[in-house]
């Protein structure tokens, strides 16, 4: 019942948004993740109100309208994984690794991943665990670990804003250029997101680092 | 008979437990994910838009497969042809970087974050120190791949006029705004 009723929601997405997306972040962006819980939409990494932290944000499953925020769950099948470079070799020197158990997100690290590329093995025991909060919660559900590890899982707003359609009708050269105002095509979807806030002192930093974010699954 | 079912049951359940202690035994046990291996691939993304604007749809899944330290020898030139194919006109761009330099930052797809300061995508000063919530990424890829070196060139196509997202953000954790 849950499972049609998603399958209708994706349908009716796949419509209104017509052709294919160009470019919308990184929403729907490759065949193999399109539409499954590995599908990243957006990476944000910013300072956080205590300027001693860094706040990372890593969300997934883009494009839910209201409806199908409903049913929306993370997947205890996906590892959501931050890669941290440290040193400028664009290879990770901690990961931060969040991975979805019994309706909790157990968040790992920062910590030296066991091997770097593309296999990624959870290292240690969970920093922070934090319940994940539902969908029309009043407020959000937030944790913090005794080493000041904030964190968050669950449906977001989408954060990212862009005339999509406008700049899919300039690329299929049916527009000369962009409207002013535009309208932004993500205005009133959701996504699932893990936001962890981490104190800079543990993150081993130089003063500059590479971010990004990765998903992956069990063999 | 009845009896003797819930014996076995017992039995069975018995023999569920001790076989569950017995391999938490070999991990840990207070933790139900370590030594977990989640080898295949998903999604990658570093900065947004990468993979969406310069790699060519038969290539996005290799794209993300492949780990950044490779991504400027496996995909570099691509990215390039791709960059010139969208502005035909492209010179250098507000950043004063040429077509092959320009390529050269894009090609690895690692979001730069600072963490001694500001952290934004561009504003105006800070360049790649990070992505706020509230970074018009598109706007400035915009600014960078079609503006040319002041920003006059192609003024219809350097900003989608949408500037702010449609729902304001917290300025607590976790920042985001609740889904509609």
């Amino acid at each position: 019942m849950k499972k049609s009723k998603l399958i209708i929601a994706s349908a009716a997405m796949v419509l209104v948004l017509g052709g294919g997306i160009l470019w919308a972040s990184d929403h729907a962006d490759a065949p193999n993740t399109k539409g499954k819980t590995t599908d990243i939409t957006d990476l944000y990494v910013f300072q956080g109100a205590n300027t001693n932290d860094l706040v990372f944000v890593g969300n997934v499953q883009g494009l839910l309208s209201p409806t199908a925020t409903q049913t929306a769950a993370f997947d205890e099948n996906t590892l959501i994984e931050f890669k941290i470079d440290n040193n400028g070799d664009n290879v990770e020197d901690l990961v931060i690794q969040c991975v979805y158990k019994g309706g909790k997100m157990y968040i790992y690290g920062p910590v030296k991943p066991s091997q770097t590329g593309t296999s990624s093995t959870i290292v240690g025991t969970a920093s922070v665990v934090v319940p994940v909060t539902a969908y029309g919660a009043s407020t959000p559900v937030t944790v913090t670990s005794s080493t000041g590890i904030m964190a968050f899982a669950g449906p977001r707003d989408d954060p990212f804003f862009f005339d999509l359609d406008q700049y899919h009708k300039i690329i299929a050269g049916t527009a000369p250029g962009f409207n002013n105002p535009g309208h932004d095509t993500f205005a009133g979807t959701n996504v699932m997101s893990v936001v962890v806030e981490v104190p800079k002192s543990l993150l081993n930093s130089t003063g500059k680092m590479g971010v990004w974010l990765r998903t992956a699954q069990k063999n | 008979m009845k009896r003797n079912l819930y014996t076995i049951i017992g039995l069975c359940a018995l023999t569920v437990m001790l076989g569950a202690c017995h391999k938490d035994k070999q991990t840990t046990p207070s933790d139900p994910n370590t030594g977990e291996t989640f080898s295949v691939t998903g999604d990658q993304v570093g900065r947004p838009g990468i993979a969406t604007v310069f790699i060519a749809a038969a290539d996005k899944d290799n794209f993300n497969a492949t780990i950044p330290s490779m991504m400027n020898a496996a995909y570099g030139a691509k990215i390039q042809t791709q960059l010139t194919a969208l502005n035909p006109g492209y010179t250098t761009n507000l950043l004063g970087l040429s077509a092959a330099q320009f390529t050269g930052v894009l090609a690895t797809d690692v979001l730069n974050v600072s963490t001694t300061g500001t952290t934004t995508y561009y504003d105006g000063t800070n360049v790649l120190t990070g992505r706020k919530l509230t970074d018009d990424v598109i706007d400035v890829s915009l600014i960078l791949i079609f503006g040319g070196p002041t920003n006059a060139a192609n003024p219809t196509l350097t900003s989608d006029h949408v500037d702010a997202n449609d729902k304001a953000f917290l300025t607590a954790f976790p920042y985001e705004a609740a889904p509609w």
